[in-house]
């Protein structure tokens, strides 16, 4: 008698379809999946310990490499996070043109999301169509803060720069197209025969798995939980814009988190153009000159204020001692910075709850149930995972 | 024009040249003919494979980039048209690699393997009348039984690389070429039927007045969904899903043997969209009713690179289905379908 063998395959860290370098041990019975396990750690660069050495300010653009993707979303959960901890009042514009720039953030991401995850399924076409789109949120960054991925788009107390009228208008002329283009995308994907196939019953959890394992964003919307920190503990000005929160068909499959998130991208275009319509006019700093530096004016023609500057950007600031902890909703979940300050310039401990290490967790419950190779290479896709902040 | 392509007369010249020749040096004629034969033949299909595979291969991504919103190739010469002259060219100089563990003989045969029936097909390929280097009285089992060789091929590859991933593809592919081979004979009865032949020629003889996709429109249907599923084409590329398996059977090749790979793939689909068009669009024939003012093979080809664009249409149109789907389309779904077309093909025939 011949013994029967599992077959366990590597997938990873270098794999086509892993997302960056996620390394799946999957055990295998022919095709079919008896067990997954993940390992982490490829790209571990040790995001958290840094913060210990370096000032509130000059940690601010490490966290554009934490979801690389979604680079303005990490800026301003983490200038929120230091603003409650020195109780800082951003001024209206400034909230209003975070959370533009963070709705746009998030069509980028998902756009991303659902380029790979196509392709991954072995639908090329979209994922050039979406890049073809992302590509003109891109230039719209590059506009308001000359970069493209990694942004540090925001400042500790508000934002350093106005939306002028010409990145105005790009953003509008996006917000006009940007649904016909939807459409497109979901001309080859929502009704498609084989879409269906591959994506439906396909990674299900259960809104009770769900929180349990405390999913968050569209991975716990998709099991039909209608949890979204913008609404839940509303932070800017999301309490002033309407949206609607999709939570799905309620089945909690790949079908449903592709539902909700394309129903997420229409919403995030929604809120730019009422934010375009309701945002006020004024100041773009917080009035705190302890943590804010003096404008560049008066940095060159007053003595003063150059020493303030200087005082600031070489010492930093010295916030309260105490603990705070806010999250945001990140286009992939929630992102949350806990701080520990001990009253000096540094973070006295810092920990970044990030929205992808947590969904990845629920991979091997969703790979229960006779799942298939192929269906791993979805799921991993449903997930929407970054390995840079899961690994940070 | 008729003389032109009449390549009895010119085998005849040759023939007789040779046997000349072979009297001169005391060689028994017969051996040499046949070895010049099979050589010229050989060279002759071996170059159109060869080009054709650029050809398409650049006309695959002009077309997707175009369907993608982008322009394909560009650098290498105007509008990218040397692109794949250049890359046969890198993939020839590529360092030949073996792995460690990888079985050594069935790692390089397996190429080889592949190819040959993809050439061997194109011996009953009717280009032109009188042009076709075999008549065979029953080219279209031949092409099935020749088709059918080339998965064996693939299994030899995805086994002796000692790779995992090729391992899958090789099991992959073995089940789905079985499982569509029959949904393809099976689709292809229903034309044997109404022509009462199995020889080429005779097939399209009987189409000249009316193609057999209006009559046997759900057999060419059936027909192009199998078709594609045995070049390992796109949605059915599962042998070699790039997201999931890296390449599938060929991960471990590189430089000439896996440009063969890609060369019988190439050729796989050339023969599939030509036999389609046989079968199906007339062949060489031209629009029933109307005058023919091209030659016959200008027609061929025509129709031929029209089903090869219908392929090269599913691959940038259609994700990838999954195994057991896969699987559970072609037993339940085009099999019976088959069946079915055959049974009211016979009944028509019977009642008409």
């Amino acid at each position: 008698m011949s013994e029967v063998q599992e077959l366990i395959v590597n997938m990873g860290p270098q794999h086509p379809s892993t997302h960056g370098v996620l390394r799946l041990i999957v055990h295998l019975d022919g095709e079919v999946v008896t067990r997954v396990i993940p390992d982490l750690g490829y790209l571990h660069r040790g995001l958290e310990k840094l913060a210990e050495n370096k000032t509130y300010a000059q940690f601010l653009p490490v966290t554009d490499r934490l979801d690389y993707l979604a680079a303005i979303s990490n800026n301003l959960a983490y200038c929120l996070a230091v603003e409650k901890l020195l109780g800082l009042d951003v001024p209206k514009r400034a909230s209003y043109i975070r959370v533009i720039l963070a709705e746009l953030t998030r069509i980028v991401s998902h756009l991303v999301w659902l380029a790979t995850h196509a392709l991954d399924l072995g639908a090329f076409t979209p994922f050039l169509y979406c890049f073809r789109e992302r590509e003109l949120l891109l230039d719209i960054f590059e506009m308001y803060c000359g970069s493209r991925l990694t942004t540090t788009a925001f400042r500790i107390g508000g934002v350093p720069k106005d939306i002028d009228s010409q990145i105005k208008q790009k953003i509008e002329e996006f917000v006009k197209i940007f649904p016909s283009k939807m459409n497109e995308y979901e001309a080859l994907l929502t009704n498609n025969k084989i879409w269906l196939e591959r994506t439906m019953n396909v990674g299900i959890i259960s809104a009770e798995d769900a929180i349990n394992y405390s999913l968050s964003g569209p991975c716990v919307r998709g099991s039909g939980v209608e949890w979204d920190i913008r609404r839940a503990e509303p932070y800017c000005v999301y309490n002033e814009l309407d949206f609607d929160i999709p939570t799905g068909r309620g089945v909690g499959d790949t079908y449903d988190r592709y539902l909700v998130r394309l129903e997420e991208m229409r919403q995030s275009n929604r809120m730019i153009k009422q934010a375009f319509e309701k945002m006020p006019e004024g100041n773009l700093m917080a009035d705190d000159p302890r943590v804010v530096p003096p404008t560049r004016d008066n940095v060159q023609t007053r003595i003063e204020s150059l020493i303030h500057h200087f005082h600031i950007m070489a010492e930093g600031f010295n916030p309260p001692v105490g603990e705070v902890y806010q999250a945001i909703e990140a286009p992939k979940g929630e992102l949350g910075f806990y701080i520990i300050s001990d009253g000096s310039p540094k973070p006295y401990r810092m920990k970044i709850r990030v929205p992808s290490f947590a969904n990845l967790q629920a991979i091997e419950k969703m790979c229960e149930n006779g799942m298939m190779l192929a269906d791993v290479v979805a799921i991993i896709g449903t997930l929407d995972i970054v390995l840079g902040e899961i690994d940070r | 024009m008729q003389l032109l392509f009449d390549t009895q007369q010119l085998v005849n010249n040759i023939q007789h040249w040779l046997a000349g020749t072979c009297e001169l040096y005391h060689l028994p004629p017969c051996l040499v003919v046949t070895c010049i034969a099979i050589a010229v033949a050989l060279a002759l299909i071996g170059g159109f494979i060869s080009v054709n595979a650029m050809m398409v291969v650049l006309a695959e991504r002009k077309i997707a980039g175009y369907m993608q919103d982008r322009l394909g190739p560009m650098r290498v010469g105007p509008y990218g048209i040397l692109q794949t002259a250049a890359d046969a060219v890198k993939l020839l100089l590529k360092e030949n690699i073996v792995p460690k563990i990888a079985d050594k003989w069935v790692f390089f045969l397996a190429p080889v393997v592949v190819m040959s029936p993809a050439v061997m097909a194109y011996v009953v390929l009717p280009w032109s009348p009188g042009l076709i280097v075999c008549d065979l009285n029953l080219g279209v089992v031949y092409l099935m039984a020749v088709g059918s060789i080339g998965v064996i091929g693939i299994i030899m590859a995805g086994w002796s690389s000692g790779n995992k991933y090729s391992l899958l593809g090789g099991i992959r592919s073995s089940a789905q070429i079985v499982s569509y081979e029959l949904a393809m004979s099976l689709a292809v009865i229903g034309v044997l039927m109404l022509a009462g032949s199995l020889k080429m020629s005779d097939i399209i003889g009987a189409q000249q007045d009316c193609w057999y996709i209006i009559k046997q429109p759900l057999a060419f249907i059936l027909f192009i969904i199998a078709a594609t599923a045995e070049c390992n084409r796109a949605p059915f590329d599962l042998p070699e899903a790039e997201s999931e398996l890296i390449a599938g059977f060929h991960t471990e090749y590189g430089g000439i043997k896996f440009a063969m790979f890609f060369l019988a793939e190439y050729a796989n689909m050339f023969v599939a969209s030509a036999v389609c068009a046989t079968l199906f669009l007339g062949g060489w024939n031209g629009i029933p009713g109307l005058p023919m003012i091209l030659p016959p093979i200008v027609w061929f080809l025509l129709k031929t690179y029209l089903i090869v664009f219908l392929f090269i249409w599913f691959r940038w149109t259609y994700p990838r289905i999954r195994v057991d789907q896969l699987m559970g389309f072609g037993w339940k779904v085009l099999l019976p379908l088959a069946f079915l077309n055959i049974g009211l093909t016979g009944l028509v025939m019977v009642l008409i």
